[in-house]
């Protein structure tokens, strides 16, 4: 299908479906019920799944495949966001101009900063990444404000030209569309105790995310993406065969800078407003986890890191003691403070903490990322069973 | 291999439009029954509180959420009712609003603005919150608001001092009761003329973000007017902890006044380095050299501890004062957390307060109805005197207070004292003046 054999196909299918239910995977949980607190179901936390997924495949297509680890690939992220809010002040709401002009001028920067930074290789190329990657930011956030807006953000305002769209008559805020439809708006849906939100910018950052998985596909298994291989496995024979590595690493940072301009433009096309800080040096250090965390050189498993990550920062820090009360109201008061007492450190604002612990025991015991873990278990399956799940299937085609 | 797939597909298809099926009759019902955003339809209703727990305002954003905690404990009945014994409106009745139980959601907003407006987003989408208030710099203020006008919940800004929030970026359904650089700067100048006279040299150093080039700029406009000269103006980052080298070129400039345009973290490093490099103790011109930082609060003052003696600065608040509405807060705060509120604090309970009482004033959680109760509100008893909620840009005008770095501190929390209270008459601007032109609320946004 679509020129995948077949267990590529597969695990497309796997993640288009994945994708489309997101919005009953992700809402397990009835919606009174004290375990809500977990249902990761609605919109904004949805449609940063899948962005950062998209994000995080652009990064592997650079660190899985050449090994090169660029410390500073939020600095794209950051640009194509800019651009994209330009394009909303400037043209029109409708995101289409917005997300081609982000992946262009992100794709142009990553040209330029991939010119100079290809030229090293090794920890090196990391450190210089970063220092453009931190130019960029401290540029953002004072040097260009009339361009950035600085420290408060890029924001639309009331009177941008907007050509195409021409004066807003209502006197509030335009929102982004595409074509009409506008992304914030969504549909409840009820099932007895259970409510899901289908939203329509959820919807179209999912089909990005599909077809940028079905591109990273392709260049995984291309010619390209072979000669990617090469380079990463040994740099000097390939030289040595008489190839010129350099056009191959810059072709791939700037696909990569690409797809973290898509990932920025189509962030800001969700909530039209871009900020410095989404280019500092800790954004850029995300993308690192994301990547290891899911599995390096895997193709689903950056997306399971992006979502794994996510979930903590959004999920994980809106927990705070009074929640923890409230579970364990039923011991008597004593053990229950103390109980509280345990947990505090590890959620609401130090789930950086818990996240620190998580990534520590995966690299650790499970080099290979979320994936190798899914392998194991499959394994597990398959030894006992003799034929392996749903599960094995989508794991193994991620080599 | 690929017959286990598709057997397994094959399920989750035909199961989906089986689900898809049994809910059609409830999707459509359950998305137009609401007039608004989150409108409460069950006993409780949520408001959602987004300070800076991690961060240079951390300290802020932990002293605004023990108000805000303690806010819902007497919205709700509980305590012995603070404010809401003096607050001039006896609308609210101690059972929650509109008969609902208040709950609330936090959130962290890192002191910056794309988190804020994840974490906001969250509280909205997925919380179901009806308000969302907090913030504890003018950048994610401004940010939030704008989300908030987008999403038609309400707004009420905790602490952000920026012009800005109520003058270019200011939003129907968004509302400031801190008051602004401009106030400050009003209030400040003839308390500086009396003490420091008409013939001075500013040298300021201004936060680079919204909040410190509204304030500077309204600093420089009000001391110009009374004769003094601005020598330099250099602008810091956010997120700089030594100033040692913007201190240095002090020295040589020839200016006689520093004027620090700091909040927080940033201030206490500033001062402190500001005071190593001995320029208290300089003459220059053939006067004192004097520092002045136009925004103080308590917590930077005992961050700052001796170097903060005998600066001046205003506030918007401060527990010492004596009239009834500050004692009855001082004495509910000191009784549940044993140490007396911030001016951060202050603020962000009497929004939550004020954001109730407009509630049950309109009768609805309805964000247009709300707005429109507190546009043009005239209340007393919260602290700051009589107080006027002003229609034109939603900011609230009240006396100002100039402050001073105490000689002799009685104890950890005696650091300031209040060396004038100016007027709110003195520090009352006009809608269009020059330093809040340029934007306008737009109309009002219920969402849904």
């Amino acid at each position: 299908m679509f020129g995948l054999n077949k267990k590529d196909s597969a695990l497309l299918l796997a993640v288009a479906v994945l994708t489309m239910l997101a919005p009953f995977i992700l809402n397990p949980f009835p919606t009174d019920s004290g375990l809500a607190q977990f249902n990761a179901g609605y919109p904004d936390l949805m449609q940063r799944f899948v962005i950062f997924g998209i994000f995080a495949i652009g990064f592997n297509i650079l660190f899985g495949l050449t090994g090169y680890l660029s410390f500073g690939h939020a600095a794209f992220l950051g640009v194509g966001s800019y651009s994209a809010v330009w394009m909303f002040k400037l043209l029109s709401m409708n995101i289409i101009p917005a997300i081609i002009l982000s992946v262009i001028i992100a794709g142009l920067f990553a040209l330029v900063i991939g010119y100079v930074s290809l030229r090293r290789s090794g920890i090196y190329f990391s450190i210089l990444t970063l220092a453009f990657a931190q130019m960029s930011f401290a540029l953002a956030y004072s040097v260009l404000t009339p361009i950035t807006n600085g420290e408060t953000g890029l924001q639309l305002s009331l009177d941008d030209p907007r050509i195409l769209d021409g004066a807003s008559t209502t006197g509030s805020l335009p929102v982004t569309s595409l074509f009409g439809l506008e992304m914030r708006e969504a549909v409840d849906m009820a099932v007895g105790p259970w409510s899901f939100t289908f939203s329509v910018g959820y919807y179209v950052c999912a089909v990005f995310m599909i077809l940028a998985f079905y591109l990273a596909i392709r260049i995984f298994r291309s010619p390209f993406g072979m000669m990617l291989r090469a380079i990463k496995s040994n740099q000097q024979r390939v030289s040595y065969t008489g190839l010129n590595p350099r056009p191959y690493t810059l072709a791939a940072f700037v696909i990569s800078g690409m797809y973290a301009g898509l990932a920025g433009g189509l962030l800001a096309s969700m909530d039209p407003l871009a900020g410095a800080e989404r280019m500092q040096w800790t954004a850029s250090g995300e993308v690192v986890l994301m990547t290891i965390l899911g599995g390096v050189g895997t193709l689903i498993g950056p997306v399971l890191g992006a979502g794994l990550i996510k979930y903590f920062e959004n999920i994980f820090s809106k927990i705070n003691d009074n929640v923890l009360h409230g579970w364990f109201s039923f011991l008597p008061d004593g053990i229950e403070d103390f109980i509280v007492t345990i947990i505090h450190p590890f959620v609401g604002k130090g789930w950086h903490l818990t996240l620190g612990i998580i990534f520590m025991l995966v690299v650790t015991f499970l080099p290979g990322g979320l994936v190798e873990g899914g392998q194991r278990i499959a394994r597990m399956f398959r030894g006992k069973k003799k034929t392996g799940g749903a599960d094995a299937a989508k794991t193994e085609a991620a080599e | 291999m690929s017959k286990t797939n598709l057997t397994r597909r094959g399920v989750l298809k035909s199961g989906a439009v089986a689900g898809a099926g049994v809910a059609l009759p409830t999707i459509f019902t359950a998305s137009s029954a609401a007039a608004y955003t989150n409108e409460p339809t069950g006993g409780t209703v949520t408001l959602g509180f987004n300070v800076p727990q991690t961060g240079p305002y951390a300290d802020e954003g932990a002293d605004e959420l023990r108000a805000y905690e303690l806010a819902v404990e007497h919205l709700n009945g509980g305590g012995d009712g603070g404010m809401m014994n003096t607050f001039s409106s006896k609308a609210l009745k101690g059972n929650g609003i509109l008969g609902k139980k208040v709950e609330y959601v936090t959130g962290d907003t890192q002191t910056k603005s794309d988190a804020a407006r994840a974490s906001a987003k969250s509280m909205i989408e997925k919380d179901g919150a009806i308000m969302i208030t907090g913030g504890s710099s003018s950048g994610v203020a401004v940010a939030v608001q704008g989300l908030c006008q987008e999403a038609g919940v309400i707004f009420m800004a905790g602490l952000t001092h920026s012009n800005d929030t109520t003058g270019k970026d200011k939003k129907a359904n968004g509302f400031r009761h801190f008051f602004n650089g401009y106030m400050s700067a009003a209030a400040l100048a003839p308390v500086l003329k009396n003490l420091y006279g008409t013939d001075r040299k500013a040298y300021h150093l201004t936060a680079d973000y919204t909040w410190g080039w509204t304030q500077q700029e309204s600093i420089a406009a009000a001391t110009e007017a009374m004769g003094w000269e601005t020598v330099n103006n250099v602008l810091t980052p956010l997120a700089a902890t030594d100033f040692s080298s913007y201190i240095a070129p002090v020295l040589n400039s020839g200016a006689d006044v520093l004027v620090l345009n700091h909040y927080g973290g940033n201030m206490v490093n500033s001062l402190t380095n500001a005071v190593q490099f001995g320029l208290r103790n300089k003459q220059v011109n053939g006067k004192n050299f004097e520092i002045v930082v136009p925004l103080f609060s308590r917590l930077m003052a005992r961050g700052a501890g001796e170097n903060i003696k005998g600066i001046v600065g205003s506030t918007n608040w401060h527990w010492s004062l004596q009239d009834e509405g500050s004692k009855a807060f001082v004495k509910s705060f000191g009784t549940k957390y044993g140490f007396p509120p911030s001016q951060a604090a202050h603020t962000c309970y009497v929004q939550t307060l004020l954001y109730a009482d407009a509630c049950e004033r309109a009768g609805s959680f309805n964000p247009c109805a709300v707005g429109e109760a507190l546009e043009g509100f005239e209340f007393d008893g919260m602290g700051n005197g009589p107080t006027l909620y002003r229609a034109d840009d939603h900011q609230c005008f009240k006396d100002v207070l100039v402050v001073k770095g105490k000689e002799n501190p009685t104890s950890e929390f005696d650091l300031l004292e209040v060396v004038e209270v100016t007027p709110a008459a003195q520090v009352t601007y006009a809608p269009d003046h020059p330093m809040f032109a340029g934007g306008s609320l737009g109309t009002c946004n219920p969402g849904a």
